[in-house]
């Protein structure tokens, strides 16, 4: 391996201190001063203020920090903030525009597919990606492509009827 | 979580290199298992070399019918390929019932075959773990171990390996190909997934530095016919008690070519060999099924909380053959 290019690949070396990071969040780019243990669900909620995406269990169980990065729903409680540099990151913040309401977000108001609430932004968020995949086919698939989403509350099947409302209302493309 | 450094490679070789000359240093990919233990001190890295920007994601296509897959591709990407799903289903089946949607799109196939164990003690820094902590005991032998394992233990560690499509591909006889300090490698699945023996801190033979490129899967007809059975406390998105992943070949009602592996019972990716031997030349029944079964948990090591699963891998085992072989009898 050439000596340049392993000087300049250690020049990039960030942290362990905190360092600028430049996140695209919501089509707006953020600056930030973290380090590179930070959370990309810790830089929403106590550094850019975005408190939607919940902290449930912070070790990829319960899915309440669902978002997405690049369009994927993935867990924000196990990636690391700096790792999202240069790549898009969806909260549910920036689901709707307009102060208006995601089509899936009022099927979840209508069909009451809530109890305390907690889990909701996670269940929306993986929810609009789960009918974009096409999984929405019986509550069984629904279930299965919907497990990484805990509800505490058990609002499954709620959940599950606000779900199907959005696939039949649209033919399932959202 | 304790401070760690961070960068991100721009290819293989600087990555290579970053990891190489600092030894408490890791890759990062997908980060599922490995950010979840840096969080629980049970890693304790100083700098991690994020690869997700390597060009290894693709999934190809090769001369012998056979897959070559990207390390860096994902699980989800991995199992809707249209030619894993028509080829080797069982790859498919075992990805998607391995982890929930968020996950698979995160956790890359290099990642899979490398995360670490979920026993419990493992995962606790405060207990005595060979894996963790050489030499300091396992809290596993006399602790909680419902869900450990039954096959290829040791006194050392009982920790079963926890990936579904490391049992899938052990099946396939599928091949590591690896870039390392120390130039390209492959290894066999047999090779890959050491025993933990007295060295349980070793689960593959890879060096500081050596960086999984992608895997190979060799073209097996036989997997057409493929199936992956997963068995465990909750419906979804939990670790297996016992899963199957199998394929079988039958003429005339024989049993002419089978492949067999365990998963939730050994200390790694289990391929069931007395299993297949038992199985070939004999009719496709039942009660072959049951005898091949038997033979293969002849060999397990259970204890008192555990050895339920004795008898569920057998029962695992004959459904999957069965399933596969429905129509032929």
């Amino acid at each position: 391996m050439n000596v340049d290019i392993e000087v300049a690949a250690r020049s990039a070396v960030r942290g362990p201190s905190a360092e600028a990071v430049t996140l695209t969040v919501n089509g707006q780019a953020r600056e930030l001063r973290i380090e590179p243990r930070v959370s990309l669900l810790d830089a929403l909620r106590e550094r850019l203020g975005l408190t939607g995406s919940k902290k449930g269990c912070d070790q990829g169980t319960c899915g309440a920090c669902t978002v997405w990065v690049e369009g994927r729903r993935v867990l924000a409680c196990l990636t690391l903030a700096v790792a999202c540099e240069g790549r898009e990151v969806t909260t549910i913040e920036g689901l709707a525009a307009d102060g208006g309401l995601h089509p899936v977000q009022a099927a979840f108001v209508e069909h009451d597919a809530f109890q305390c609430g907690y889990c909701t932004p996670g269940q929306i968020m993986s929810a609009v990606k789960l009918l974009e995949e096409g999984h929405a086919g019986d509550d069984a698939e629904i279930a299965e492509w919907m497990s990484g989403n805990i509800c505490r509350c058990a609002a499954y099947p709620n959940i599950r009827a606000a779900i199907r409302g959005v696939r039949d209302a649209v033919g399932g493309e959202r | 979580m304790r401070p760690f450094s961070y960068v991100r490679a721009a290819d293989a070789g600087t990555a290579i290199a970053l990891v190489r000359e600092r030894p408490d240093s890791a890759f990062l990919a997908g980060g599922t298992t490995e950010v979840d233990l840096v969080r629980q001190d049970v890693l304790r890295p100083g700098l991690l070399v994020d690869i997700n920007d390597l060009p290894l994601d693709l999934i190809e296509d090769l001369p012998d019918g056979g897959l070559r897959i990207g390390a860096l591709a994902r699980m989800s990407d991995v199992a809707r390929a249209p030619a894993v799903m028509e080829r080797f289903p069982v790859i498919s089946q075992a990805l998607v019932l391995g982890a929930s949607a968020q996950l698979r799109n995160m956790a890359s196939m290099g990642g899979n075959l490398c995360q670490r164990v979920r026993c419990s003690y493992f995962r606790d820094p405060a207990s005595p773990c060979n894996k963790r902590d050489p030499g300091s005991g396992c809290a596993a032998l006399s602790g909680i171990n419902r869900g450990h394992a039954i096959l290829g233990t040791s006194d050392h560690c009982i920790a079963t390996h926890p990936s579904d499509v490391a049992v899938a591909l052990t099946a396939l006889d599928a091949v590591v190909h690896t870039s390392g300090p120390g130039g390209e490698r492959t290894f066999g699945m047999d090779d890959f997934f050491l025993l933990p023996g007295d060295t349980p801190q070793r689960e593959h033979p890879l060096e500081h530095g050596e960086l999984i490129t992608e895997i190979e899967v060799p073209g097996a007809p036989v997997a057409r016919r493929s199936v992956y059975l997963k068995f465990r406390d909750r419906q979804s998105y939990e670790f297996a008690l016992a899963s199957v992943a199998a394929a079988v070949r039958i003429q005339d009602g024989t049993v002419t070519e089978v492949r067999l592996a365990l998963g939730g019972v050994g200390t790694r990716p289990w391929r069931a060999r007395r299993a297949e031997a038992a199985l070939l030349g004999q009719s496709a029944s039942p009660a072959s099924f049951a005898e091949a079964a038997r033979q293969e948990l002849a060999a397990a090591t259970p204890h008192p909380m555990n050895a339920f699963k004795v008898e569920l891998a057998q029962r695992a085992m004959v459904r999957a053959l069965n399933t596969l072989t429905d129509g032929d009898r």
